[in-house]
């Protein structure tokens, strides 16, 4: 198809889709629909990791964020019951101002890009390192000392998030 | 080349999925919409991670990721408590309104 492989065809597709959802983030008034573009967001980008063989890291991906963090985000707005009429808005000028300092961003960064094409990075086929099994290994033998300290982190998160949200603290 | 994909383009995607990050950080005022922004920026650098951790077949950068995914739920969780902390006693999220520290 016009030269392109399919897996060309699937980059582009995913990328132009991830671009738009994460724009409707941004411009959507409504916070619910700001939430909602995200998890689509977030969808595009698990099929990112698929294209580029992290399968483990695409499923953990959909269920960590799809599934756990915007059901938490859904769950605020709910309690805030935050919408359309309440939603703060900043002045236009703002805003412009904000985007002016975006594409100058962008066009900072794309401009360091263009040196990077002749670093003759080394390329490799379709690598496995993605699945389970081989990052699994790789996760309980030299990895395994951070491993233990992020199950502390989650705990501290955790106890953390219960002595905040509590009324008061006696 | 990752599957015939120049990381060129993997590039420029993670640099504009940042970009609109930032500029939502910059242009909206409700703060579960800037946590959001927040959000999809950490993404934008995981998938730049992973794509140069598969064009190298080095899987220290796909862990890396799995790790920046457990500091992000972290993070999520105590920055909602604190959010809804806020809201509990100012009754807005508004980041404009929330300005005691300025003065």
């Amino acid at each position: 198809m016009l030269g392109y492989t399919i897996t060309q065809w699937l980059f582009g597709i995913l990328s132009f889709l991830s671009i738009m959802f994460a724009l409707m983030v941004v411009f959507s008034r409504n916070p619910v629909n700001s939430v909602l573009y995200l998890v689509l967001t977030f969808f595009c980008i698990a099929g990112h990791y698929l294209l580029l063989n992290a399968q483990f890291l695409a499923v953990v991906h959909i269920v960590v964020y799809a599934g756990a963090i915007m059901v938490l985000f859904l769950f605020i707005i709910m309690l805030m019951n935050l919408n359309e009429d309440t939603e703060p808005q900043r002045t236009w000028i703002t805003k412009i101002i904000a985007g002016i300092a975006g594409g100058m961003l962008l066009f900072v960064l794309v401009g360091s890009l263009k040196g990077t094409e002749q670093l003759g990075l080394a390329s490799y086929g379709s690598s496995q390192i993605g699945l389970v099994k081989n990052l699994g290994k790789v996760l309980f033998s030299e990895f395994l000392f951070p491993f233990e300290i992020a199950s502390v982190l989650l705990l501290a998160a955790l106890v953390g998030a219960i002595m905040i949200g509590k009324k008061e603290i006696k | 080349m990752i599957n015939g994909i120049s990381i060129n383009y993997y590039l420029l995607l993670s640099a504009v999925l940042f970009i609109i990050g930032a500029v939502g950080v910059m242009a909206r005022r409700n703060s579960i919409i800037i946590f959001m922004c927040i959000e999809l920026m950490l993404n934008a650098v995981n998938l730049l991670l992973v794509s140069f951790s598969t064009l190298h077949n080095d899987a220290s950068g796909q862990v890396f990721v799995f790790f920046i995914m457990a500091v992000a739920a972290a993070e999520v969780a105590v920055g909602l408590a604190i959010l809804s902390m806020i809201y509990r006693n100012v009754k807005t999220i508004d980041t404009d309104v929330l300005s005691n520290l300025k003065n």
